[in-house]
């Protein structure tokens, strides 16, 4: 399950309309509760590294990451999640989603965007102990105030 | 010289956020780690032995591709980061 706070939920959509037709991409930061929830309650926004196919890939710089695990840190805050979104594409994870996804037991939240407009958002957690193993699962998401 | 695992490794870091090890090289301070937490390994290498592609390492801000890669040399004080990388898309 991920529980997210309302105002990082309606910031990530958001984003996928701002970048429309590109993908946008992004971090969630929060911790991971005693029942493998991940808690998101904030968001961190990325530049989408795939300026050559960014209407249909996105990748976010390695190094933005680094910055985003050390800020989070200082908070008290761990990397729990990345959204995406899938412009006039449903929102469900892609084989290239899933072939380029390595955070086991990680939040994956898309966005459909169509036409500009954020529609479906869902989220799917990596599921599986190893490479081979990996699957993406449909989590529920739950709203949670701050 | 301290290694910070990202969330997803933790299960296999005796969930350690970071762990110190002594070494004078990147090459070293991921041996010992891997050592320590044997379950890390088939998560960092590949079965030829080498770093998975997926796995980026920096040394303080620096990705050791652009470094010497493993033979880095390291000092008390330095920090290693393990990244695995994000991408995707429909």
């Amino acid at each position: 399950m991920l529980r997210i706070d309302p105002a990082a939920y309606e910031e990530l959509r958001r984003h996928g309309e701002e970048a429309y037709p590109h993908e946008s991409c992004g971090v969630l930061l929060g911790r991971v509760e005693d029942d493998e929830a991940r808690v998101a309650a904030a968001l961190v926004r990325c530049a989408n590294g795939r300026t050559d196919t960014p209407e249909n890939r996105y990748h976010i710089d390695p190094k933005d990451l680094l910055r985003i695990q050390r800020q989070g840190r200082e908070r008290g805050q761990d990397i729990v999640g990345f959204y995406h979104s899938h412009p006039d594409h449903p929102a469900r994870p892609s084989g290239t989603d899933l072939a380029e996804a390595h955070w086991l037991g990680c939040s994956y939240v898309i966005t459909r965007v169509a036409r500009g407009r954020a529609e479906a958002t869902a989220s799917f957690v990596l599921a599986g102990g190893n490479e081979q193993e990996k699957r993406f699962l449909d989590e529920e998401i739950q709203m949670v105030p701050p | 010289m301290t290694v910070h695992i990202p969330t997803p490794l933790r299960p296999y870091a005796g969930k350690e956020a970071a762990i110190d090890v002594p070494a004078a090289t990147v090459g070293e301070a991921l041996s010992r780690l891997v050592e320590r937490h044997p379950d890390l390994r088939r998560h960092l290498y590949g079965e030829e032995g080498k770093l998975r592609s997926f796995v980026n390492v920096y040394l303080n801000d620096e990705d050791v591709r652009y470094l010497q890669r493993e033979a880095t040399p390291v000092k008390e004080g330095d920090a290693l980061s393990i990244v695995p990388s994000i991408a995707g898309g429909r």
